[in-house]
């Protein structure tokens, strides 16, 4: 049986271990304590958070104002919030001073799920993938998300970091390191084609290149967690190896990690692309799994481009 | 400071303003600046803990100029108070200079926040207020909002932050003159009843001369003594004081200005060679 594991409680186990080892960490909230699960934090270090309430601007400002002192401030919200109602509070006023905060968003891309569209951060890598000094990372899962909090906390300037609320299948191990800039190859089948996932996309990337490989057909499965800056170097090698690259991730198809592997293939070695993502629609309120599969995010849709991306280089 | 050195500062940073304004590429916000000059100068020159040869020193008050565009009364305080040569203030904003369009905290020394857009230095005051307190410091944290800007809603999430963490170490003035980019304020959008809607919101208020040094630096001992609210003064002032064709003419909300016009403002602010830059 398969270990579940939300990124969102990652974050909050992270948070907290962060919290103990430096005392320099501080949370700014906008009424989002329990479902950005920085409540663990908050009962050890009650005297480091701040709660704006339901004021997303202010939660960012205030986070930058704590950050100006040289504070590590975490502002969580949700990813809708973060990156559309206070993303000129992230890029004039965290950005562009490069401070050292770190926003975290919740119900990124579909996992908003049964809340609906307005819930759903499905275009938040791309608003903040274009803002300069901008980090932003994507962890796979809870294991990762916890990881990825002690990473981007010594990481100094601005991040983002998308996180959900769905228990999803766990890849990483506690043993498992996560370095920030990395490409992490998770399954090496062979050379036909390299599947190129990010966040909770990679399972379904793991269960494709099973599918795949019972069909003959030899991939890799690669996982962007640092979508900017984009290790240009591994996925120029990954690209020349296979010829053929399909991206998957749980984002429009329009300004995610589709749209980053593009750029970078089209400077730097054309090869055949597919991308799987929310095809740049609005969706609807369902179970997570179910928009997934509605939406043409899964192991079939995933299988079906690589096939046909590894059949057209041939050509 | 004298009452008289503090107004005779104010002075010194308006004719810096008609000169950075000549100097500058394009228009400049002559109004927005020489309304707050007073402000600035009892800041700068009589309230505010500072050290010059280290700016980031912890342990400094704040300022952070919400009315990011009244950046040309900054700029001169700061030089005036010894953050960077005088000279500078020519440079602003020319390619590469230090001072930027609207206040920039990497590219110059002293600027404490980076402002510009509006509504958006309070909640960054409030953050290094939490700071404050959080670190056992005794900093205070000054901010200056335009009396249009206050129409951004994000100003009044920070109010109620404010008052709701009872920070007392944190003081701003509302520049109450009554324009904004394009007209008045309570004809734009009615920003009335000022003091009593700062009240509800839990902040101590006081109504002040926005001109009278003497009354800015009582307003900010005062403030001083509260405890557990932020305390604001609705400053009184008029946009372009000091310089006669420019008060209360909205032209000078933005904008360049002829050799003539800028030879007359000096001749009206009784500049002389060695108050030049």
């Amino acid at each position: 049986m398969t270990l579940r594991m939300s990124t969102r409680e990652g974050f909050g186990q992270g948070l907290l271990a962060v919290g103990r080892e430096r005392s320099d960490v501080v949370v700014v909230a906008a009424d989002t304590g329990k479902s950005m699960k920085t409540n663990y934090f908050a009962a050890e270090f009650p005297d480091r958070v701040f709660d704006t309430g339901i004021a997303e601007q202010d939660m960012v400002l205030v986070a930058a104002g704590l950050a100006t002192t040289g504070k590590v401030a975490f502002a969580t919200t949700y990813a809708t919030l973060a990156t559309l109602r206070a993303c000129e509070q992230i890029r004039s006023f965290v950005a562009y001073p490069r401070l050292n905060v770190k926003v975290v968003a919740g119900m990124s891309g579909l996992t908003g799920d049964l809340e609906g569209v307005t819930h759903q951060g499905i275009e938040d890598v791309g608003v903040m993938r274009s803002i300069p000094n901008m980090t932003v990372v994507c962890p796979a899962d809870g294991i990762a998300a916890k990881k990825a909090v002690k990473a981007i906390a010594d990481h100094p300037g601005p991040v983002y970091m998308r996180v959900g609320r769905n228990d999803t299948p766990v890849v990483y191990t506690e043993e498992m390191e996560f370095r920030l800039g990395e490409v992490v190859v998770h399954r090496d089948g062979g050379d036909d084609v390299a599947i190129l996932a990010s966040g909770l996309a990679l399972p379904i990337a793991l269960e494709a290149e099973k599918l795949l490989a019972e069909e003959g057909v030899k991939a890799k499965v690669a996982e962007v967690h640092t979508l900017k800056p984009i290790n240009t170097e591994a996925v120029v090698e990954l690209a020349r190896a296979t010829g053929a690259i399909v991206t998957v991730e749980d984002h429009n198809v329009i300004g995610g990690l589709g749209s980053a592997v593009a750029e970078v293939l089209g400077e730097h070695y054309p090869c055949r692309l597919k991308r799987v993502g929310i095809p740049d629609c609005f969706t609807e309120s369902a179970p997570y799994e179910e928009l997934l599969e509605a939406y043409g995010i899964s192991a079939a849709a995933v299988s079906r481009a690589a096939k046909e991306v590894a059949q057209e280089k041939r050509r | 400071m004298s009452r008289e050195s503090l107004e005779e500062m104010a002075r010194l940073i308006r004719i810096d303003i008609i000169r950075s304004a000549y100097a500058a590429p394009g228009a400049t916000h002559e109004g927005p600046a020489l309304s707050i000059a007073d402000i600035c100068a009892v800041l700068y020159f009589e309230a505010m803990r500072l050290d010059p040869q280290n700016p980031a020193w912890p342990d400094r008050d704040r300022f952070v100029l919400s009315k990011g565009h009244g950046y040309q009364a900054l700029y001169s305080a700061l030089a005036r108070r010894g953050f960077f040569d005088l000279k500078e203030l020519e440079t602003l904003r020319h390619l590469h200079s230090i001072l930027q369009g609207h206040p920039d905290m990497r590219k110059t020394p002293g600027v404490d926040a980076t402002s510009g857009s509006l509504g958006n230095g309070l909640g960054i005051a409030v953050g290094m207020a939490l700071a404050g307190r959080l670190d056992r410091k005794d900093y205070d944290v000054f901010v200056v909002l335009g009396d249009g800007e206050i129409q951004e809603g994000s100003i009044w999430e920070a109010a109620m932050a404010a008052a709701h963490y009872g920070l007392s170490h944190l003081i701003a003035f509302v520049d109450r003159n009554g324009f904004q980019s394009t007209g008045t304020v309570n004809e734009t959008m009615r920003v009335d009843p000022l003091a009593e809607k700062w009240r509800a919101f839990g902040w101590n208020v006081e109504e002040i001369d926005g001109h009278d040094v003497s009354a800015i630096a009582a307003f900010i001992q005062r403030a001083r003594c509260q405890e557990g609210r932020p305390s604001v003064a609705i400053a009184h002032t008029v946009k372009g004081k000091g310089v006669s064709f420019m008060e209360n003419n909205n032209k000078w909300h933005m904008s360049g200005l002829t050799r003539e016009e800028m030879e007359r403002a000096l001749v009206e602010l009784g500049a002389e060679r060695g108050d030049a830059a």
